[in-house]
């Protein structure tokens, strides 16, 4: 049933390098997200972990032998184009977050002359109490 | 009169009148005239008309739409609902006339809101009395605690606040922890939750064990019924000025939670499950505990009204000591105890109260001599306590009598002892404020204030209620008759063919 | 002609319940002028109500609606799918959104920079946009779009409040909330690579054509935890605190009371309509895990709301804690337990939308947010506080207000199924409610002010707030609509896509 099974496993890491790939690539964005403090950084892990979709979306789309999807003569067999489609919404989608994420941090450097959210967070609760 | 339109009438009466009152609020003689219309209203609603129907064997029912799942709001009037209704319809005239002599006398703030939540709090008396089913009941005993709660905290200083806590905490808290799943278990048991002669669990299947536990969560759930450990918001209430203790005590809290508890004993298990299985059985050693220990520390308190407050506490298990007895002849004496119970105890604090509005006194030690400056105000109390104590000619005989009876029908002779000892300890402690009044010189105590020297009686309208409510208690001694016919018509059984309206 | 126009407007329904808000939203932006963008916001907010009422009514009338943008047949083209369970979602969300929206223009000129003001009312309409689009579309994909255009729009929202704490708290949810539509997304990509479509009625059809079900089931989890951490599902809660206590009253009210909802309706398609009954509960322990975490919530968040000193940040827990109610009804998968969590659904975004704008009045009266604060408002704003007492009656699920309700039926859920304890988490949080709710009432009525009043709320502020406090009542006795339609709801969740056309 699994075709997987019985494989080697270099063999397995070969032939699915491409889903190897994304797995990094979320691990690691959100490894940034979750260890960085300062502000900025966290949105350029956000990036990352947001690019492991693309790829996710965009690998299995391609099919080995097929052509771009433009109807032409003599193309028999044509990648998915819906994938594409999808991620180009999707990479919108993500530029969007990252324009507001990056506006509101420059917001926050103005109010509080900072982006380490370790040193922010530690006075939010305070100010409940106005001096 | 449509019966069915009494039960709304009932109802919005008191409703109406919470309106009127809050509008009236800037002129004070307006506002109590409202109350007392209202009041008198209500009286002629539920007593004479409403009362005689359900005498001559009338049961109206009126359903006024569905709520959800099959539940309904609605009412059935039943002798015992009937009952209780009646002893709140009363005594909320008396009440009525009292506060308007004790707020005044003392000079308390807020006086409109005081009206108001009172006559919403009878609304919600009237809903319990009269609820069809768990949910309707339910849904006002909630309204009740929620209508009583700025009663409690009405002096509105910390330590009112304090209590005021303790007494929504305890009593919405075992509402909601306990009260709630068991009429949820009822439901799911069942597939009803309507109130029917004879008890709905009978055949729902449920083991000895089940049932125990389901009968301890309704009576603790009841936290209004004060049975111990659930009995501390009772005391803590008595920050509350003094017609508040009275309604607390005597007319609506209370009694919602005794005669709750009498009902579903009645109606959801029906006293034949509970004699076959003896699910009843621990409540009846916890109320009996409770009879004597809530007495012991009545014994131990300075303070009239917290020393009556745990009076009440026992007292309240003795209602509930007569319902977890489960026999026909209990029943009867629960039913009879909460009449006996609320007339008396009223005229108690009706007493404590005038004290208070006169003296400025609230300490058993301090009241030295004072039955000669309060000759009827001592009177009464001492009429109050020998009904309590249960000493003919007073109501309290009635119900202590039946309660034997039951005792006695179910072979508990351990009851009737519980009783006995009860009494005498109702003797130790009630007895002796009478005679530090009449018999102790004034100014024995050194803690008594000056001023004791001036004391007159208290505002008319005050003397007057604790007059009316001690004469009740000698009245109905004597008239029991009818009251004993309503009681003896409560249906404790499933009736036998034949669908009765 | 007219009639004519009126017949092609009823058949559009389903794509004119997104674009109009959408359009409102561009115009917003485009001119800025604050009191422009008011009325503007109020009317595209006022027709959604009745568009969602006319999808309703044509559910009713003809079982399911699926509306083909731009003509494309499904599953090639989007589809949007009306039937009972969104219906029911529209409805709540337009009608808490017209309330809002005319409660709004006072309040965000008090809250807001009088420059950014007309910002607020384009981004109001976008997030609604958003959120209706989530419930109305049938297409995986589609959901994901409409999911951030909404979050983006709610950033943007929470950024917008008066502290500048709000920026931080708008941050932390931009993080967390990209991160769970990103879990999304990975789930829907997962499922599309199985099954190669993207429409979830055609997903439901071919999950089990599948050669392999792990992909599959991997997908699944990664699409629950990408909603939970849209809806606050306890531990993944972390974000909502301080989204809600420093966002501007008005957006916390009309947040609280559709966002997480919206994530619950989700949450629930996804489980009973795309996967199905069969597959979420019976090849993955995805019941239980939801019922311990739903009990979690509802006791630790009722224990974290207890120990809060901000009022705005008290019902951001408790709506933490509330949230695990509705996640209760889904776990138990029972008609009864759904029928409850779908009502509470309801009965809760009344509830916290009462209870944000009550407190949004005293804010624009008072200026204070604190609980020791609203000392002596019971005195001082007796309609505002009595607004606030029942709906906090309700919260707590006193019988007779629209909270006992939803608590009755997953109450005799967990009791039908034998589930005693979570019966007494019910009660205990319950329990814990009065604590909490209780609080504020005490400080409001029984201790002297200390906080002057410097002016009265506005009557149209007033009307909105008590015209919730009354239907939270209402909904308590007539519950025709609320839980008559979720307990149809639930039927046809339970049965599927496949049994929703029956």
């Amino acid at each position: 049933m699994n075709e997987l099974d019985g494989m080697p496993f270099v063999q397995v890491l070969a032939t699915h390098y491409n889903y190897w790939i994304t797995i990094f690539l979320i691990a690691a964005g959100l490894f940034i997200v979750a260890a960085r403090s300062n502000m900025i950084k966290s949105l350029v892990g956000l990036g990352i972990f947001q690019t492991s979709v693309y790829l996710l979306y965009l690998s299995p789309g391609k099919i080995i032998g097929g052509s771009p999807p433009i109807l032409a003569d003599r193309v028999e067999v044509y990648s998915n184009p819906l994938p594409h489609v999808l991620i180009l919404t999707a990479i919108v989608v993500g530029v969007a977050t990252l324009a507001l994420g990056l506006a509101i941090v420059v917001r926050i450097h103005e109010a509080y002359g900072t982006i380490e959210e370790s040193e922010i967070t530690g006075t939010i609760d305070r100010e409940d109490y106005p001096e | 009169m449509d019966s069915a339109l009494l039960i709304e009438l009932a109802l919005a009466i008191p409703a109406l009148g919470a309106g009127g009152i809050a509008l009236a609020g800037r002129i004070p003689n307006l506002r109590e005239g409202v109350t007392l219309v209202t009041a008198a209203a209500l009286f002629w609603v539920v007593v004479i008309s409403l009362l005689p129907r359900v005498l001559e064997g009338g049961r109206p029912s009126v359903t006024l739409f569905e709520a959800f799942d099959g539940l309904t709001l609605s009412f059935a009037v039943e002798p015992l609902g009937m009952l209780f209704a009646c002893i709140a319809s009363t005594l909320w005239i008396v009440n009525s006339i009292y506060s308007i002599g004790y707020m005044r006398g003392n000079n308390e703030p807020r006086q409109t809101g005081f009206y108001v939540c009172f006559a919403i709090a009878i609304s919600s008396a009237m809903g319990i009395a009269f609820a069809g089913n768990l949910f309707t009941l339910f849904l006002f005993y909630e309204i009740l605690t929620v209508s009583t709660f700025p009663l409690v905290a009405h002096k509105g200083n910390e330590e009112a606040r304090a209590k005021g806590r303790i007494y929504i905490l305890l009593l919405m808290g075992t509402s909601m922890i306990l009260l709630l799943p068991a009429i949820g278990w009822t439901f799911v048991a069942t597939g009803t939750a309507d109130f029917t002669p004879g008890g709905i669990l009978a055949g729902a299947g449920l083991s000895a064990g089940a049932l125990t536990v389901l009968y301890l969560l309704y009576v603790f759930g009841i936290g209004k019924a004060a049975v111990m450990p659930v009995h501390f918001w009772l005391p803590a209430a008595m920050v509350a000025p003094t017609p508040v203790s009275a309604l607390l005590h005597a007319v609506a809290v209370v009694k919602a939670g005794v005669f709750s508890v009498v009902k579903v004993t009645v109606f959801i298990f029906g006293i034949d499950l509970l004699g076959e299985t003896g699910a009843s059985q621990p409540i009846l050693y916890i109320s009996g505990a409770t009879v004597i220990i809530a007495s012991l520390i009545a014994l131990c308190q300075d303070n009239l009204k917290k020393r009556l407050a745990f009076s009440t506490v026992s007292q309240l298990s003795y209602v509930v000591m007569a319902a977890a007895i489960a026999t026909p002849a209990a029943i009867i004496g629960a039913a009879l105890h909460i009449a006996a119970h609320a007339v008396s105890k009223i005229t108690l604090f009706f007493a404590a109260g005038s004290i208070y509005t006169a003296a400025h006194l609230t300490e058993v030690s301090q009241l030295d001599g004072l039955a000669r400056k309060q000759p009827i105000t001592f009177a009464a109390f001492l009429i109050g306590a020998l009904s309590i104590i249960g000493l003919p000619p007073f109501i309290g005989l009635w119900s202590k009598w039946w309660i034997g009876i039951g005792a006695a029908d179910g072979e508990l002779y351990w009851v009737i002892a519980v009783l006995m000892i009860s009494s005498l300890l109702n003797v130790a402690y009630l007895l002796p404020i009478v005679a530090r009044g009449w018999f102790v010189p004034t100014g024995a105590a050194p803690s008594a204030p000056e001023e004791v020297q001036t004391i007159k009686e208290a505002p008319i309208p005050a003397v007057a209620a604790l007059s009316i409510t001690a004469i009740l208690c000698i009245v109905l001694f004597f008239a029991a008759d009818p009251l004993l016919s309503l009681v003896q018509q409560i249906e404790l059984t499933a009736p036998t063919g034949g669908a009765d309206g | 002609m007219s009639a004519d126009a009126s017949f092609h407007a009823a058949e559009h329904l389903p794509a004119l319940q997104v674009v109009v808000p959408l359009l409102g939203a561009v115009i917003c932006a485009a001119v800025r002028q604050r009191h422009i963008c008011a009325a503007i916001t109020i009317g595209c907010s006022a027709l959604m109500p009745i568009i969602a009422f006319g999808l309703l009514y044509q559910v009713q009338a003809g079982g399911p609606i699926s509306y083909h943008l731009g003509g494309w047949p499904p599953p090639y083209g989007i589809e949007y799918y009306v039937d009972a369970p969104n219906a029911y979602l529209l409805i709540l969300v337009s009608l808490m959104g017209a309330a809002v929206a005319l409660y709004a223009p006072r309040s965000v000129g008090d809250e807001i920079r009088p420059e950014a003001q007309g910002w607020y009312y384009s981004m109001y309409l976008m997030c609604m946009a958003g959120l209706l689009g989530m419930a109305i579309t049938g297409d995986a994909f589609n959901v994901f779009v409409f999911m951030e255009i909404s979050s983006l729009a709610m950033y943007t929202l929470i950024a917008l409040g008066r502290e500048r704490r709000a920026l931080v708290a708008a941050f932390q949810y931009l993080i967390i909330g990209t991160i769970g539509a990103t879990f999304y997304v990975i789930g829907v990509g997962l499922i599309y690579s199985m099954t190669g479509t993207l429409n979830l009625v055609d997903i439901s059809g071919l999950i089990w054509e599948s050669e392999q079900y792990r992909p599959i089931t991997a997908g699944l989890a990664f699409i629950v935890v990408g909603i939970g951490l849209k809806l606050a599902i306890f531990p993944l809660h972390l974000w909502l605190p301080n989204a809600y206590a420093y966002a501007p009253t008005v957006a916390t009210a009309f947040i609280a009371s559709t966002a997480t909802k919206v994530a619950v309706y989700l949450l629930l398609r996804f489980l009973f309509s795309v996967f199905g009954v069969t597959y979420t509960f019976s090849l993955t322990p995805a019941a239980e895990i939801l019922m311990l975490l739903a009990v979690l919530a509802m006791v630790i968040a009722s224990l974290s709301a207890i120990f809060q000193i901000n009022t705005k940040r008290m019902l951001a827990y408790s709506s933490v804690s509330q949230v695990g109610y509705m996640i209760l009804g889904i776990a138990m998968v029972s008609e009864l337990g759904l029928t409850g969590g779908i009502n509470h659904l309801f009965n809760h975004a009344l509830i916290k939308a009462c209870l944000f704008l009550a407190v949004g009045c005293v804010f624009y009266s008072a200026g204070v947010t604190r609980t020791e604060n609203l000392a002596g408002m019971g005195k001082r704003m007796p309609l505002t506080m009595a607004a606030f007492v029942i709906a906090g009656l309700g919260l707590i699920g006193i019988p007779g207000t629209a909270g006992f309700v939803s608590k009755w039926y997953l109450i005799e859920a967990a009791a039908e199924a034998g589930l005693w304890w979570v019966v007494a988490a019910i009660v205990i949080s319950s329990f814990m409610a009065i604590l909490y709710v209780g609080h504020v009432i005490e400080v409001a009525y029984f201790r002297q002010p200390t906080v002057k009043i410097v002016r009265n709320p506005p009557p149209e502020m007033m009307a909105v707030t008590l015209t919730l406090a009354v239907s939270v009542i209402v909904f308590g006795f007539w519950t025709e609509i609320s839980a008559g339609v979720a307990e149809d709801a639930a039927r046809s969740l339970l049965a599927g896509y496949g049994g929703a056309d029956g």
